[in-house]
């Protein structure tokens, strides 16, 4: 992949975008309506299937083409599953499994365990279960890991949500078939990381958001015959929201980056726990410079919020991939603290 | 508005890794009898035998061109031995403004003359650079300065005074900006001088800092003759080319690499215990230095393909401040330990950095400046 096609694929996703994840699309969805028009267009261009294979019927994309993809989907807050599909139908094509026609699929994360290929667990927060079809889960069978496919059964699963109203179903499996499994030679902490990193890019996308709606507010909002934005106070708060969204947008890109080349465990802990920093700082400064029009439902600020809020905490809060860091460099020991900070490994 | 930045990951060549290794074999013996104290300094810490022997090596105008004598190789590369010299808490702050801006400037904007008579000391590690911007009355606002030079025949003739110059009482020369004419523009009538600052007339006294360190000078300028040819670049463009100089000084891996030495005796200090707040934020401090690494290694990637993020470069200057100035209170709230210069290692840089670290957001560039310069940059201003 080249950089035209990330140049095209940011492009399409911004157009995608724009015309279709408007502020009412995200309201109904948070009462529960399933936004098809916009589902079809992500489906037609064939957004979800950005790191499948060419020959398993994908692009045949890399990770940092996946992350231009979450980046915008964060940046826009578009309402769907859209990470959740690119992570899953990759989980799934390491197995050699294809994706069942008109399928939605959810990730499951927990521990799963299989016996006479019935599989048994709990994942308690699915993102979008109510609304996907299928699930990806890794799981282990006797000393195998393997990748299954299962059918989302109602009767499974318990409706739940995040504080952004995205669905996040409990689903609790006794003994359920298994649509397809295979075999995979994978890390068996897969599924987390890589939700971190989905999610550390959806992060940084809806940081940039809330900078954008800030300055936008700032420059707009009169006060004491001015904008605002002159103010110096505001100026310097906002040079301060804005250092940690460049940050978190750096931190995403190299976790992509670590993991086209392989070896991603580092970067992904980096950008989680970087970016869980950043909300700290930047989702105060965006609210405190909207004043109290930022804090009512009717404007737009808190779809971007509290999404951040929730997503900070999904796959490992910072402090969780924080300490991850910190266990390695103690163990590895101060003489190796930099060389595993230039190499990009804790491993070393 | 659309984000005005741009920070493109950067990939070091192999070459780079490969030169990372030598810097730190070479300082793995060259630094054995560099003293703790010294070396929580970094680039604040000066031994001129120790620049001596990095000129020998080639590392001192490494992405110089050769015409000019450097070693001609990448921005990138010359970014690694700075951050293996920092990190290892190298001494290398005689040689560092010359290498850093004082060559570059000359090599950009000086004479075949000037650069033939000074370039060569610079590489041997024998010349050092001062920087001649800050005055009295002239802090934040560079513009306001007042030292004035006026032409007489072939001579400028330079009175003022020329404040918080670091590291002067061991340098040969200053790069000093000083006013040459009195213009409508504010940013007009100054111009870029080399000055030799055994001249008669030039009078340094040091300013003893909170630490008790020389660091800082006064240089007071009365009726010093500066010949015209050290006149750089051309009169009345001194304005537009300290700003090019300043992208090189907010950017590098000096600006968040400051209080490193702290977060590795903290890493060493945490390998004995069992603290689950500790070892969470070593954690955290590390993810922050990481990102740090990558956006400033960024902007090195730019500034080697001839772009100008100067934007990025503030960025950069100003998170890496935040950093460094978190970490000598963190190291305090997590350790319990008295900073003591007589102390262990621990205390002895807990002792430097905490007194020092004022200095990080002040020195090139203050906070408010920097967010200043960022503020335009969104669109506010």
């Amino acid at each position: 992949m080249t950089d035209e096609t990330s140049q095209l694929l940011s492009d399409t996703a911004e157009k995608l975008f724009s015309d279709h994840v408007t502020k009412n699309c995200i309201i109904e969805a948070e009462k529960g309506k399933w936004p098809d028009e916009l589902w079809s267009e992500v489906i037609a261009n064939g957004l979800n299937l950005i790191l499948v294979p060419e020959e398993l019927g994908g692009v045949g994309g890399n990770w940092m083409n996946a992350g231009i993809l979450f980046k915008a989907s964060g940046r826009y807050q578009a309402p769907i599953p859209l990470a959740e599909n690119i992570v899953a139908s990759y989980v799934l094509s390491l197995a050699g499994i294809s994706q069942p026609a008109d399928s939605i699929l959810t990730i499951l994360n927990g521990a799963f365990v299989a016996e006479k290929d019935l599989l048994s667990g709990s994942s308690p927060r699915t993102p979008f279960a109510s609304h996907s079809t299928h699930g990806v889960v890794l799981y282990k069978d006797g000393s195998d890991l393997k990748v299954g496919l299962i059918e989302i059964d109602k009767n499974n699963l318990k409706d739940n949500n995040n504080i952004a109203l995205e669905n996040r179903g409990y689903i609790e499996l006794d003994k359920a078939s298994l649509i397809e499994s295979s075999k995979v030679s994978c890390d068996s902490s897969l599924i987390k990381k890589l939700g971190a990193l989905m999610r550390s890019n959806q992060m940084a996308g809806a940081l940039e958001s809330i900078l954008t709606q800030s300055v936008r507010y700032a420059n707009e909002r009169i006060q004491f015959g001015r904008p605002i934005g002159k103010f110096q106070a505001i100026q310097q708060d906002l040079a301060v929201l804005s250092t940690h969204v460049a940050a978190s947008s750096v931190a995403a890109d190299f976790a992509c980056s670590s993991m086209d080349k392989g070896n991603p465990d580092f970067a992904i802990a980096v950008a989680k726990s970087r970016i869980d920093d950043a909300i700290s700082v930047g989702a105060g400064i965006a609210h405190q410079v909207h004043g109290a029009i930022g804090f009512t439902y009717e404007h737009g600020l808190h779809f971007a919020t509290r999404r951040l809020w929730a997503w900070r905490a999904e796959y490992g809060s910072g402090s969780e991939w924080s300490k991850v860091l910190g266990e390695k460099a103690i163990s590895n020991g101060a003489d190796k603290f930099w060389p595993s900070i230039t190499q990009g490994d804790l491993d070393i | 508005m659309s984000i005005p930045f741009n920070f493109r990951l950067t990939d070091f060549p192999v070459e780079a890794e490969t030169l990372r290794l030598e810097v730190r074999e070479f300082l793995s013996s060259a630094l054995v009898d560099v003293p703790k104290e010294t070396r929580a300094e970094t680039w604040y810490g000066a031994d001129e035998g120790f620049s001596r022997k990095v000129g020998e090596r080639g590392w001192i105008g490494l992405s110089w061109p050769t015409e000019y004598g450097g070693s001609g190789r990448s921005a990138m590369e010359r970014y690694v031995v700075l951050e293996e010299m920092l990190t290892a808490g190298a001494p290398v702050g005689a040689h560092w403004i010359a290498d850093r801006q004082s060559g570059p400037l000359i090599i950009r904007y000086g004479t075949p003359e000037q650069q033939e008579k000074i370039l060569p000391g610079i590489l041997r590690g024998e010349t050092y650079f001062c920087i001649g911007m800050s005055e009295p009355d002239s802090g934040s606002d560079l513009a306001a300065l007042r030292t004035k030079a006026e032409k007489k025949g072939d001579k400028y003739i330079v009175n003022g005074t020329k404040l918080w110059t670091s590291g002067a009482q061991r340098c040969q020369y200053m790069i000093a900006l000083f006013r040459t004419s009195k213009e409508e523009d504010r940013h007009g009538g100054f111009s870029q001088f080399i000055v030799d600052l055994s001249l008669p007339g030039v009078t340094i006294r040091p300013i003893i800092d909170l630490a008790g360190r020389h660091h800082f000078n006064e240089v007071v300028f009365e009726d010093v003759e500066v010949p015209e040819t050290m006149l750089v670049g051309k009169e009345g463009d001194g304005w537009n080319q300290v700003t090019a100089e300043l992208a090189l000084e907010r950017s590098g891996p000096e600006r968040y690499l400051s209080s490193y030495a702290l977060l590795q005796e903290l890493v060493k200090e945490f390998s004995e215990r069992n603290d689950y707040e500790g070892v969470t934020e070593i954690g955290r401090q590390m993810a922050h230095l990481t990102t740090l690494r990558q956006m400033s290694v960024s902007v090195a990637g730019m500034l080697n393909d001839g772009e100008n993020p100067a934007l990025e470069a503030s960025v950069v200057k100003d998170l890496g401040a935040v950093f460094e100035q978190d970490l000598p209170n963190i190291a305090h709230r997590l350790m319990d330990l008295e900073p003591d210069n007589q102390g262990n290692d621990f205390q002895k840089y807990l002792a430097i950095l905490t007194q020092i670290s004022p200095s990080f957001s002040l020195r090139g560039g203050t906070r408010e400046i920097l967010r200043g310069i960022i503020a335009r940059g969104l669109g506010l201003r």
